[in-house]
């Protein structure tokens, strides 16, 4: 579904992305894992097209993002510090991307917001939000629109357990709906029962996108942690 | 597109600098043609006014708003949408709420008070600048991250237009004083918007006979249906130029 081939990317002297290709396909729940600064969020910021890569090319669904902006339509995002306009209520927010992102197929889903009671919270302006309020706002924002790829970067960064408890039982249902969803996330005990490949990358290059099973088998480790842990030290 | 224009100038005019620009506008040009018993003298004062603080109101209050937009920005290119549109609706928001500000503050009271061929060359020559220094503004907050520095270049820009430039046409007119550079003036003035507007509106009215002979030659030139037009494509062309090089910039902006 997402294809990326030899991406590379610069900011300045710094190689954020050094030849990455890595292959998405539906119906995965893939985990971008990396140390703080490996790139993982400016990779998926080249597949949003928030950043545009300085070599090598993406495709979705088979066609090149580069100037294309319809296939935004089937991604839901939601970002690692979520910034909304200051002086918006969430309800207006909410309003808004209903607004911008209206179509006839598309049926809404509120589930999350009925879910983390933002219900309640409409009439307040999103400068008063606290981090964790924010992070909710986004991960309803990402799934409202019920894209086909969930791209979510550290989702439950921020979420007290009972909301992240909410999140993952939502990715587990939107997994078995056949969605790609690609989640980047530090705490990887989180994700051991959501998962089913891995990527793992270090100072900008892809270090392996391997299936779960297989790297419990390679690292003899059942949990992901482990796992991690046993090829960092390698 | 019409969607986000939308919010963008619901989003402008809820700000109270633009309301409270607005109320200084209405108040000076008031209090101006009241004062002055001739209300083409009021047109007169009313004049510097404008070719001061639009400018510098537009500039800063656009850069302003582009930097303090930049979570807006962002949550809008990770949606799907073309960067262009959403480019444009900002420009677009901006210079409509601010020519609206230009117009009630002080088109208006012109209309009321001196709807005369140079009140209305006056009010167009101030909706033209309105637009082409949110236009500079965009331009200027694109090229540059750092809000600081931005906001700052914007300022030195206007310094430029409003002051710097006068002095250095000055300077140069001084130094060169023994060769013809009258019609050399007249391609000059094209390069800063401010003077073009001023040298439009003054000629439309009489004043025009004290600034000499090259007030004589801006008259032949500016004078003419020809001169007019040709003007106001420059004044086009400053709105368009910046606009689409800050287009350019930002379809191809890492956020």
């Amino acid at each position: 579904m997402i294809i990326t081939s030899n991406v590379s990317k610069k900011f300045g002297k710094l190689k954020a992305l050094d030849n990455v290709s890595v292959k998405c396909d539906k119906g995965e729940c893939i985990a971008l894992i990396g140390p703080n600064g490996s790139g993982k969020t400016t990779l998926v910021k080249t597949i949003l097209g928030m950043v545009v890569p300085d070599s090598g090319f993406i495709t979705f669904n088979g066609k090149n993002i580069l100037h294309d902006w319809e296939y935004r339509k089937d991604i839901g995002y939601m970002p690692q510090i979520g910034r909304y306009p200051d002086n918006m209520t969430i309800g207006q927010v909410l309003d808004m991307m209903r607004d911008i992102r209206h179509s006839k197929n598309i049926t809404p889903d509120d589930e999350l917001i009925e879910a983390f009671g933002l219900n309640t919270l409409m009439q307040k302006r999103m400068s008063t939000l606290s981090g964790g309020t924010r992070q909710k706002v986004s991960a309803s924002l990402a799934f409202l629109f019920n894209p086909s790829v969930l791209i979510l970067d550290e989702p439950t960064a921020g979420l007290d357990p009972l909301a992240s408890g909410i999140l993952k039982e939502k990715i587990i249902a939107e997994k078995e709906k056949g969605k790609l969803i690609l989640i980047t996330s530090h705490v990887l005990s989180e994700l051991d029962d959501l998962i089913t490949q891995v990527i793992y990358m270090q100072e900008g290059k892809l270090r392996f996108h391997k299936n779960i099973e297989a790297l419990r088998a390679d690292t003899g480790q059942t949990q992901l942690t482990r796992a991690i842990a046993s090829i960092m030290t390698n | 597109m019409i969607k986000i224009i939308k919010y963008v100038i619901a989003d402008i005019l809820r700000n109270k600098i633009v309301i409270a620009y607005t109320a200084f506008l209405l108040l000076m040009s008031l209090s101006v043609f009241n004062l002055e018993d001739n209300s083409s003298k009021g047109l007169l004062s009313l004049l510097n006014i404008i070719l001061l603080i639009v400018p510098l109101v537009s500039i800063v209050f656009s850069t302003i708003y582009i930097y303090n937009s930049s979570e807006f920005i962002e949550l809008l290119v990770s949606q799907p949408l073309k960067r262009k549109t959403i480019w444009l609706s900002l420009f677009s928001g901006l210079a409509a709420s601010l020519s609206l500000s230009f117009f009630i503050g002080a088109g208006i009271p012109i209309l009321l008070y001196q709807a005369s061929p140079t009140g209305i060359m006056m009010l167009i020559t101030g909706l033209f600048l309105s637009v082409i220094f949110v236009s500079i503004a965009i331009l200027a907050s694109v090229t540059t991250r750092d809000k600081a520095k931005g906001i700052g270049k914007v300022i030195l820009l206007w310094l430029y237009f409003s002051i710097l430039f006068d002095g250095l046409v000055l300077f140069l007119l001084f130094q060169f004083a023994d060769y013809p550079l009258e019609k050399a003036m007249v391609a000059v003035s094209a390069f800063n918007p401010i003077d073009l507007s001023r040298i439009l509106i003054l000629l439309q009215m009489d004043v025009s006979a004290l600034m000499g002979y090259t007030g004589a030659i801006f008259r032949n030139f500016f004078g003419t249906q020809a001169g007019v037009i040709l003007a106001i494509c420059v004044l086009l062309l400053w709105m368009i130029a910046p606009l689409w090089l800050s287009l350019r910039r930002f379809t191809t902006k890492d956020l």
